[in-house]
Formats: structure tokens, C-alpha cells, sequence
């Protein structure tokens, strides 16, 4: 029980703060099917740090140094999605998909040069990289709490006051709901359009590195993040885009999730279901959920199409 | 010279430019890794199966006739107002049917290839009920259905019919040739030409359905009503055209397509399946997506846009691992089509060049 508490907990974090980053983006109106790989490269820059600088700086200045290398990473990364999408108006689903098939490619090149690099150039490395992961993890009691679920809490309170108690939250709402009717009283659609890309980024790269460091030692980068960004879609949308229900969402999918990491060890293993069913569990719950919930979804209106100042 | 041919000239030449920048950044990644050695690698992607004759032109082959039906089935998809995103998942499971009707049922290759089909129709056939009945967008819903799908067919062929189909000696799949010769798909003397082992006529195959596709597309009236639907919904209902049953059949179809790929491939022999360690989608499912886009989803096009991808990834294949990652193929591809994402802008732009000119000389 305990084990399944502290799985929920951790997938929990990562599923909320990268679908309250698909949340900023698509309220600005930009559909970022791009998180998969915005978490990779923001997982990517984050474990690099680690092993580079790991264990010649104190703990809690790697973790900082991680997390900002993460975020930084996925707000640049993200600036990709949003000049495609909102400079040069092109269609955001396909532009968010090259950028997933782009950041696994670039994290298996990045992670077996630096491999090659350190073994002495013999070839054929892998695209593992290994890392020490202890700076994170604090106990209380029985269960072990990483840093990102403080964080994770901090960031939803500050997401959900910036987006319904704030100005600038109501700007950005405007960009996705009614980007003409926000154009005419002076706003500029592009620039919230990207703030709320570039937010979306951030958010993401954070999801990524939560997502690989506190679990394992070691990550293998051929299989990027395996779906957790595209997971992350559906709790937005069961969320509908609102930061609480986000939250709730979140761990009711990290329940499924954790299902598979305790399969084997746990009274589940009675079952007799092997692991892939247990992985497969996320998915067909998100389908059915999707399909009870879209019919009255309450998606930002705007979203998908790119603003065009002089059309009507 | 008429507007038709000037569009499709337009086409090609931003294609191209896209194929040129994509190629370009591949270039300088090489240098970034390797600037001694870059020049040589950068030829070998150029070369692609060429640098390694006639083995490699074989592989090259191999390769795209399941690249040709990933690329019709996004392809089509796209003609229809869709985004199959979900080939990949319908290539995997489409394996399943594959592998299942050669190992267990021994079957002959033609009955796998239409088993593979099937099992790719049904699985492209599920993301469009949840779009047509539920108001689910098909991407969402495919990329789910790819992820279920994989772990699906991994349960299936590693211990599903008590582990017949899995071979504990190499961790895969049993090899064709072994254990079920009927069902290879027969090679026409090809594999002599190129000292292969897996270049069979699977190559003509994906051409003559490609063709098939191109005819239904453009001449007939079903092809017609289902472009309908991809252009205008409202529109297409309005003229009594029953949009929900056509966004069922185009995904139904585009899914089949994905399936025959599969079949293509693996019943070619060209590989076995891993169920243990196949923890990521197969990358030629992804690549008909930049197959597609490369060809604007004309299926004619998209033969030659396959064979220009399956050409980049035999290359990178070919690249000293010493210095390079062959995965610097799979970047390549993946620049190609985030440029892709806005070929239209070329073209806008060129078509207004065209069209300045056009009034100036006036």
C-alpha cells in the first residue's frame, strides 16, 4: 500500500505540472501536442547536469542547478513549437509531432556522443546515462518524498492565481477564447500566445526531470518519456484545462500508472496479469474517460488556430 | 503551362527545400560531433545504400515497401481531413497478424498479409469511432490506441498461446524462414541481384497499392466523398454524404495500409519481433509521416518520398558508429518534417512571387 502511495505520488507530480503546462498553452490558443518531447529535453539537460556536476557540488545546489537547467531547456525548446505555430502560422499538431520525433532523436545522439566521448571513443555506447538521485529525496516516516512534490504544490497554487486572479491570466485566457476581441483592446495576441508556449515549456521540461530522476539511477534515452507527455494530454483535458481538477485528474491517472511498478511485487502479482497489462491500464482508463468527457468538453475556443490579424 | 502542373512543381520545389535544410542541419550536427570525420559521414547519408553495393540497395528496397504503406496510410488520412498519427500502433499490431496467422496457423503469405491487414484495419478503425461517435480528436485517441496496442502485441507474442510464437533462444520472435518458410513473401530473384536475404517482391507490392490508391482518390466517387468530408464537414453532410461513416472508412483504410506494411516487412523476413525489449514504437510507423507530408499526400509521391527516407536511414545505418550515431538519420528525418509544418509558407510565398510578376508583365 505504501509502495502504491508513493508510486501515485510521484507519477502524480509529473502527469499535473506538464498538464499545467499543455494547460497554459492551449488556453493562449496553441494546441502543444509537443510536451512528449519537451519533457525528453528538459529530463535530458536536467540529467546531464546531474552527471556532469554530481557529487563536486553540494546537494542542494545540484538539485537547484537541475531544475533550472530543465526548465531553461524546455522554454527553449518550446520556442520551436511557437515560432512554427504562431510566427509562421503552420499547422501546430504536425509541428508538435516533428518536435517529439526531434527531441528522442536528439537525446540518443547528445547521450551516446557523451558516452563515446567518455569511454574512450570505442564505439557503439549506449544512450544510458547514469546518475545519483539522493539530493532529491527526503523521508518522512515510512514514505520518501522527492522535491518536486513540494514544488509541484507551489506551482499549482501560483498557476491557478495567475490564471483566474491576475490580469495577465485573464489576457491569456482572452488569447484562447477570443483572439480577435482581445486584439481590439490593444492586446498582442502573438506575444500572450507565446508567453503561454514558452510557460507551457517550462512547465514540461520540470515534468521531465521529475519524471526520470526520482525513481531510477539510470535512464535509458532510446525510449524518451514512453507516452508520459501524451498521459499528460488527457489529464488536461479530463482536468478541463482547470488547475484543480487538473490536479485531481492527475492522481487518478498516477493510480493506474503506479499500478504497473507494483505489479510485480504486490498482491497483484496473484493476478496472474503480466506487466504489459498493467501499462496498458493508463491508457484504456484515459480512452473511456475521453469519451464520457468530450462531449461536453469545455476546450478553449480558439485553440488550434492560428491567429491571423487580418483575417475576419 | 497550366495551374494544375505549376502547383505541383511548387510542391516538389518545397519539398525539396525542405529535404536541402533538413539535410543541411544533419551536416552540422556531424561537424558538431566529429568535424575531422564529418564530411565522410554526411557523404555516407548521401550515398545511403549505395555505399555499400548491391547489399545495401536491397535493404534500401526492403526497407521502403513498408515506408511507402505507412506514408499512404498517413497519407490517405490526411486526404480525408484526418491525422493518422496512430500508424505506428497499426503497423504493431498489424506484426501480430502477421506472425500469428505464418507461426501458428501456417498460413501462406498472401493469407498473413491480408491477417495483417485486417489486424491494422481494426486498430485504425477504433480511433474513428471514438471520432465519429464520442467527438474524440483522432490524434489523442491514436496515440492512446498506439501505446495499448504495443503493450497489447507484446503480451501477445511473448507469452500469449502458451510462448508458441516466441523463441527463448534469440529473445524474438521465431525467424520466418525457419519456422514457417510458406509464409515468405517469395523474393522473384531479387535477393540474388542484391546478395540479400529479405528483398522480395514486396517492393511491387506497396507501388501497384499505391497506384490503387491514387485511382480511388482522384477517380472515384467514393475517393471523392471521402475528400469531401477532409475539406468541409458541414458542407459534405449538407450534400447528403454520411460524414460519420466516412470518417470510420477512412481511418478503417488508412489502418489497413499501415497493416500491409507490416506485413511487407515481416513476412519479408527482414526482422523478428522483440517482445521484451520493444519498449518504443516502431520508428518506420512515425516515419510515414514525414514520408506523407515530403510527398502532400499524393500517393504517387509518396513512393518516391519513401524511398528518399528509407535511402537517409540506410545511410545513417552506414555511419562509423566510432564517431556517429545512426540515430543522426532519424534526426535528419525528424528537422525534415518540422520544416514540412510549414512547406505551405514556401509555397504561399512563391505563388505570390508568381503571381507579382505575373502583373508586373501585364
Amino acid at each position: 500500500m505504501i509502495l502504491l502511495i508513493k508510486y501515485t505520488l510521484l507519477y502524480a507530480v509529473v502527469l499535473m505540472l506538464v498538464a499545467l503546462g499543455g494547460m497554459f498553452s492551449e488556453r493562449s490558443g496553441v494546441i502543444n501536442i509537443a510536451l512528449e518531447g519537451i519533457m525528453t529535453i528538459g529530463g535530458l539537460a536536467g540529467v546531464f547536469v546531474l552527471s556532469l556536476f554530481g557529487g563536486t557540488v553540494s546537494g542542494p545546489v545540484l538539485v537547484a542547478f537541475a531544475v533550472l537547467a530543465s526548465v531553461a531547456s524546455g522554454m527553449v525548446y518550446s520556442l520551436l513549437l511557437a515560432f512554427s505555430a504562431i510566427t509562421l502560422k503552420a499547422d501546430q499538431t504536425i509541428g508538435g509531432t516533428a518536435l517529439n520525433m526531434l527531441a528522442t532523436a536528439i537525446a540518443i545522439v547528445a547521450v551516446k556522443a557523451f558516452n563515446n566521448s567518455s569511454a574512450s571513443g570505442n564505439g557503439a555506447a549506449s544512450a544510458k546515462l547514469t546518475y545519483d538521485n539522493g539530493p532529491f529525496i527526503y523521508s518522512v516516516g515510512p514514505i520518501t518524498i522527492n522535491i518536486f512534490l513540494i514544488l509541484g504544490v507551489i506551482l499549482l497554487v501560483c498557476s491557478s492565481v495567475f490564471l483566474f486572479k491576475t490580469k495577465w491570466g485573464l489576457r491569456l485566457r482572452a488569447c484562447g477564447e477570443h483572439p480577435q476581441a482581445a486584439d481590439s483592446v490593444g492586446i498582442n495576441v502573438y506575444h500572450w500566445r507565446y508567453a503561454g508556449v514558452v510557460i507551457s515549456g517550462a512547465l514540461g521540461g520540470l515534468g521531465g526531470l521529475a519524471y526520470i530522476v526520482p525513481s531510477v539511477s539510470t535512464w535509458n534515452f532510446e525510449v524518451g518519456v514512453a507516452g508520459a507527455g501524451f498521459l499528460a494530454l488527457a489529464v488536461m483535458i479530463f482536468g478541463q484545462w482547470k488547475p484543480y481538477r487538473i490536479a485531481g485528474a492527475a492522481v487518478f491517472f498516477a493510480v493506474f500508472k503506479s499500478l504497473s511498478n507494483i505489479a510485480d511485487s504486490t498482491v497483484l502479482a496473484s493476478f496472474g496479469l503480466s506487466k504489459n497489462i498493467y501499462s496498458m491500464m493508463p491508457f484504456i482508463a484515459s480512452m473511456i474517460i475521453l469519451a464520457f468527457t468530450s462531449k461536453n468538453s469545455r476546450a478553449p475556443k480558439a485553440e488550434g488556430i492560428p491567429y491571423d490579424k487580418g483575417a475576419r | 503551362m497550366n495551374e494544375k502542373g505549376k502547383d505541383m512543381i511548387l510542391s516538389i520545389g518545397a519539398s525539396l527545400v525542405c529535404i536541402i535544410i533538413g539535410l543541411f542541419v544533419g551536416f552540422l550536427i556531424l561537424c558538431c560531433i566529429n568535424s575531422g570525420n564529418a564530411m565522410d559521414g554526411f557523404q555516407r547519408i548521401l550515398k545511403g545504400g549505395f555505399y555499400l553495393k548491391p547489399k545495401g540497395i536491397g535493404s534500401e528496397i526492403t526497407q521502403a515497401a513498408p515506408l511507402i504503406m505507412t506514408g499512404l496510410s498517413v497519407a490517405f488520412a490526411f486526404k480525408t481531413g484526418l491525422f493518422n498519427i496512430g500508424a505506428a500502433g497499426q503497423y504493431t499490431v498489424g506484426i501480430f497478424g502477421a506472425l500469428y496467422s505464418a507461426i501458428i496457423l501456417g498460413m501462406p503469405w498472401y493469407v498473413c498479409l491480408l491477417a495483417a491487414m485486417f489486424c491494422g484495419a481494426v486498430w485504425g478503425a477504433l480511433p474513428g469511432i471514438f471520432k465519429a461517435y464520442f467527438n474524440v480528436n483522432e490524434v489523442i485517441t491514436s496515440i492512446m490506441f498506439n501505446w495499448i496496442g504495443l503493450y497489447l502485441v507484446n503480451e501477445l507474442l511473448y507469452t500469449g498461446f502458451h510462448g508458441a510464437m516466441y523463441d527463448q533462444k534469440t529473445t524474438r520472435t521465431y525467424k520466418l524462414s525457419a519456422a514457417a518458410p510458406q509464409a515468405l513473401i517469395p523474393d522473384g530473384g531479387l535477393n540474388a541481384i542484391f546478395k540479400t536475404s529479405s528483398t522480395t517482391i514486396a517492393i511491387f507490392l506497396a507501388v501497384i497499392i499505391a497506384i490503387i490508391m491514387y485511382i480511388i482518390l482522384n477517380r472515384t466517387t467514393f475517393g471523392y466523398e471521402l475528400k469531401a468530408c477532409g475539406f468541409n464537414k458541414d458542407a459534405a453532410r449538407y450534400a447528403g454524404i454520411n460524414e460519420k461513416r466516412n470518417i470510420i472508412l477512412s481511418m478503417t483504410i488508412a489502418g489497413a495500409l499501415a497493416g500491409i506494411g507490416a506485413g511487407l516487412y515481416f513476412l519479408s523476413g527482414a526482422s523478428e519481433w522483440n517482445p521484451q525489449v520493444a519498449t518504443a514504437l516502431p520508428a518506420i510507423g512515425f516515419n510515414g509521416i514525414p514520408v506523407a507530408l515530403l510527398a502532400m499526400s499524393n500517393p504517387i509521391g509518396v513512393v518516391f518520398s519513401a524511398i528518399f527516407v528509407s535511402h537517409v536511414s540506410v545511410g545513417g545505418a552506414y555511419l562509423p558508429t566510432k564517431y556517429f550515431q545512426p540515430e543522426i538519420a532519424d534526426l535528419i528525418v525528424a528537422v525534415i518534417i518540422y520544416l514540412c509544418a510549414f512547406v505551405m509558407l514556401f509555397k504561399g510565398v512563391a505563388l505570390n512571387l508568381f503571381k507579382r510578376k505575373n502583373k508586373e508583365g501585364k
